[in-house]
């Protein structure tokens, strides 16, 4: 055999061991670069720019109007009226989805997770939402909201929490659960299925144990369930709720951030100022403070994982 | 568990709360179906009733055969598809780089990568325009593909990894005591088991890049480059009354998403548990 | 065929020593066992040999040619894993003949030489089956097929029994045996199992820590273990280790009572004793006596659990069925030529002992 041949003399050695030195210290790299490349390019460079545009005013209605002009966009932000409503509207349009997500979600893997007749359809056709395109679940459950063609208004007279079958999406008081519901919808499966494999990774031998112990229900879930899934509902509930807070798709469909900003969320805002007012600094001045926020969201909540929860 | 007596009462509760799970993520899909089959003139006249009186295919024929959405189907096709592709392609190189190989830097890429996906993408959305606009590129599927293929990138990454951890190490081994290359063992044995994955991960980067809306309203302005979600938007404020039509081409769009979703829904739990977590 | 030497040879993870100046020739069919308690490094020596691991310093030679950085491919040495590494999308004749599939070998070659090994280990009628519809046993032999089809110049084997149950384990162990007889080849073994090592070594390695304790054929390790980790680690049931005194003549065990050793050169430092349960007879004029805790009737062997007073724990066990009762006293006579003794820092003080040979 060649190699073996060539192993003996010196120069054939180095090329071996080059050629070692290829296979445990650049190969991987050879695997990674077009990965790494597009991240750097697509993502991370204009994420650098994106933080640099904040300090510029680049409004391409206005093309004459440009430069650096240092914190004027974040002053601008700071008496911004709908900048705070917005925010206000991220936090409980944020916080009601995660929380019925969450619950539903539960309650559904909790199902998942027992014996029961044509489980598999049943799994399959219940976390059908997961798949329907976002803008898609947004026009449908726009028009679910529509009195013209939706029977929910309907319905909701009916159950008297309407005094009239109109849309909910036009009442500012009361638009924002619109898309919220919306979101609800798309997002139970989601955490069903995370739910549903973190339950199922629990040893069934600690439910015996549990029997044989005579504990209830009740107490097995509260004693050996959450504790379980606790370390899992944390990474999720953290990851997800970032998701939401930046998850402008559906009220963008949905109401567009209206009536009177009554449904306008921050990552929204960002999105109507980039593509509508095409002002660009002043939308990179939004999604720096929007990033800073989440951020410290998620110091915050990592430094509570890090306290409660012991496994 | 509770093996001792079955409660009548806890039974038909859990058989209720199946029903009500059911009906609710059902219930929306069959809504658009049914006003997509309702005729016209039925629309405002049985407004809420579950089932239409009579039914009509007219909507489908108007919506593919006299409307640019067999063009904007095939615009999206041609993106999700290319995305699917590049996306896989690529993720499983670094996916296998990270299951494999130890190497210096490792754990800082795949913080990085975590961190892209934590970060608002919309954050991105004004900077990537003027990127794609400086190379003379706005209104290219190409740059969409593009961008998707980045943003994709991440998540597939994590879910190739955890199909490349599954398969054990010994058997590339074994191939190369076998006397293969690295690469041989790669393409004889560690593609042919990855199969299921790669499918997996062409399924949901392509219902991704399917779905996306945003991105493809800043980049996209003309019409006969506008994607499937771009075309039922515009379509549904310059015809906000045909309701019929617009329905059925939410049903229409509704169709590559579903299938994917068939193929890929038993690998759902698999790909979700192993640590890359997003929607 | 082939002659393997590894010259000072070093594994290193960063900082983190697994392999310590590895030293060691193997005979050119011979059967070496590697053996040693988890983490001991030999299956990473295993793997460097097979090329599935850098050497981090040394030499690596087969047949005097340094094969250090030859790729696995081109080493010509076939392995069998744990795992068996059985590719699942490859049915039993292709398993086995993938090595010459990527050779290029011809097919009708490669077909007759899948068929001959295929009868050697009774798996012909299986050839058409993918691994997922094998047993145990049956991967086992198809991971072995996959090995000797290529006729290499060694075998490796990594713990290939440890999956088996125990009555599999012993007929694959005999298969092994018999192949290796039939073959002639070189072959390394990596276990845990001191059964496999005693019975199927030509010589075995004792490993620990990294460092080679001690290589020799199973009966040198037996009687002459070169510490007390090889005294402790060979032979089954473990050895009794004593604190003693050593004085010319003999020891004086803890409860003062004087041991005479014969042929004892000079072992004043010696410390502690070691002896095997199966040389301490049971009688009424020995030198101790204990109270016997737990007892063990094997039908074939019986083994005693003993406390004796000052010294300790004490496990005896005698051929047959010896009616001997919990709580009972029991005399008994460590048998001098069998007498281990060892130094503080664990080696063995060799004794110049006539009636060792047998």
């Amino acid at each position: 055999m060649t190699t073996r041949s060539q192993a003996i003399d010196v120069s054939g050695e180095t090329r071996a061991r080059r050629s070692l030195y290829w296979q445990y210290m650049v190969e991987p790299f050879l695997y990674l670069s077009p990965a790494i490349v597009l991240i750097g390019t697509v993502m991370l460079i204009p994420l650098i720019v994106g933080i640099s545009y904040s300090f510029q005013a680049i409004e391409l209605l206005n093309p004459f109007n440009t430069g650096w002009v240092g914190l004027e966009n974040y002053q601008q932000l700071w008496s911004d009226r709908k900048f705070w409503i917005a925010l206000e509207n991220t936090f409980w349009w944020t916080f009601w989805s995660i929380s019925f997500q969450f619950l539903l979600g539960l309650g559904l893997a909790m199902l998942l997770n027992t014996q029961f007749y044509g489980k598999k359809l049943f799994q399959a056709l219940v976390f059908l939402p997961w798949a329907v395109p976002t803008f898609l679940s947004a026009l449908t459950w726009a028009w679910l909201f529509n009195p013209v063609i939706g029977p929910l208004p309907h319905w909701m007279v009916a159950l008297g929490i309407l005094s009239e079958p109109y849309n909910i999406m036009g009442d500012p008081e009361i638009a924002m659960w619109g898309p919220i519901v919306a979101n609800i919808w798309f997002g139970v499966p989601f955490f069903a299925i995370t739910l549903l494999a973190a339950l199922q990774s629990i040893p069934s031998e600690l439910y015996e144990a549990a029997e044989i112990d005579g504990a209830s229900a009740w107490q097995t879930f509260t004693k050996i369930t959450l504790p379980f899934l606790a370390p899992m509902i944390a990474i999720t509930v953290m990851l997800r709720t970032i998701w939401i807070a930046n998850f402008a798709d559906l009220i963008y469909v949905m109401t567009g951030g209206g009536p009177a900003n009554s449904t306008q969320i921050v990552s929204s805002y960002i999105f109507t100022t980039a593509f509508r007012k095409l002002d660009f600094g002043y939308a990179s001045a939004i999604a720096v403070a929007l990033l800073f926020i989440l951020l410290i969201y998620a110091v915050i909540l990592l430094w509570l994982r890090k306290k409660l929860v012991k496994i | 568990m509770s093996i001792a007596r079955p409660r009548p009462l806890l039974i038909a509760g859990k058989y209720a709360a199946l029903l009500g799970y059911l009906t609710f993520a059902l219930f929306p899909l069959y809504w658009l179906l049914k006003i997509a089959i309702t005729p016209d003139q039925l629309i405002f006249t049985e407004g809420t009733q579950l089932w239409p009186s009579s039914l009509t295919f007219d909507n489908f024929r108007t919506v593919l055969f006299q409307t640019d959405f067999l063009a904007y189907f095939g615009n999206s096709l041609y993106v999700s598809l290319g995305t699917a592709a590049a996306t896989t392609l690529i993720a499983a190189g670094a996916g296998y780089a990270f299951s494999r190989f130890d190497f210096g830097g490792k754990k800082i890429i795949i913080a990085v990568m975590l961190i892209t996906q934590m970060f608002p993408l919309l954050m991105i959305i004004a900077p990537i325009y003027k990127i794609v606009a400086s190379f003379g590129m706005l209104n290219s599927l190409t740059s969409l593909i593009v961008v998707y293929t980045a943003f994709n990138i991440p998540f597939a990454t994590f879910l190739m990894q955890s199909f490349f951890d599954g398969i054990p190490k010994d058997l590339e081994e074994a191939a190369m005591m076998d006397g293969c290359s690295r690469f041989q063992a790669l393409r004889k044995v560690i593609f042919p088991l990855t199969l299921p994955g790669l499918g997996a991960t062409l399924g949901f980067v392509f219902t991704a890049a399917w779905s996306e809306l945003l991105f493809a309203l800043m980049l996209i302005s003309k019409n006969e480059a506008m994607t499937f979600p771009m075309g039922l938007l515009t379509f549904v404020s310059k015809f906000s009354v045909d309701w019929g039509q617009m329905m059925a081409a939410g049903v229409l769009a509704l169709i590559p998403s579903c299938l994917f979703f068939i193929f890929i829904q038993r690998y759902l739990v698999q790909g979700l548990t192993s640590g890359a977590v997003k929607g | 065929m082939a002659r393997i030497e590894l010259r000072n040879v070093v594994k290193r993870y960063g900082a983190v020593e697994v392999l310590r100046d590895i030293n060691l020739d193997v005979e050119d069919g011979e059967f070496i066992v590697l053996v040693g308690p988890s983490g001991c490094g030999k299956s990473t020596l295993l793997r460097m040999i097979a090329g599935l691991e850098p050497i981090t310093a040394g030499d690596f030679m087969i047949d005097d040619i340094r094969m250090n950085d030859v790729r696995p491919r081109d080493r010509d040495i076939a392995m069998v894993f744990q795992s068996y590494a059985l590719y699942p999308h490859m049915d039993v004749a292709r398993n086995m003949g993938f090595s010459m599939e990527i050779r290029k070998d011809p097919a009708t070659e490669r077909a007759s030489r899948v068929k001959q090994a295929a009868d050697t280990l009774g798996l012909t009628a299986l050839t058409e089956r993918l691994p997922k519809a094998l047993s145990g046993g049956q991967r086992q032999r198809v991971a072995m097929g996959r090995a000797i089809i290529r006729d290499p110049r060694a075998f490796l084997f990594d713990e290939p029994l440890s999956n088996l149950d125990a009555a599999l384990r012993v007929e694959m162990r005999l298969e092994i045996a018999r192949l290796h007889q039939k073959l002639g080849a070189t072959m390394i073994y990596v276990t845990h199992d001191q059964v496999e090592a005693l019975t199927l070594a030509d010589r075995i390695v004792v490993l620990n820590g990294g460092d080679i304790q001690q290589v020799g054929s199973p009966l040198d390790l037996y009687e002459r273990p070169a510490n007390k980790f090889v005294a402790q680690f060979i032979g089954s049931p473990t050895m009794n280790l004593v604190p003693i005194k050593g004085r010319p003549e003999g020891v004086t065990l803890a409860d003062g009572a004087l041991l005479k050793l014969p042929h004892l050169p000079d072992s004043p430092d010696a410390i502690e004793l070691g002896i095997r349960p199966e040389h301490i007879e049971v009688t009424d004029q020995g030198d101790l006596s204990g109270i016997a805790d737990v007892v063990e009737h094997l039908g074939s062997d019986t083994n005693i659990y003993l406390n004796v007073e000052k010294l300790g724990p004490l496990m005896v066990r005698k051929h047959g069925n010896i009616p001997i009762r919990p709580g009972e006293r029991v005399g008994l006579r460590i048998q001098p030529e069998n007498v281990h003794l060892f130094a503080p820092d664990g080696s063995a003080l060799r004794r110049a002992s006539p009636n060792m040979a047998a």
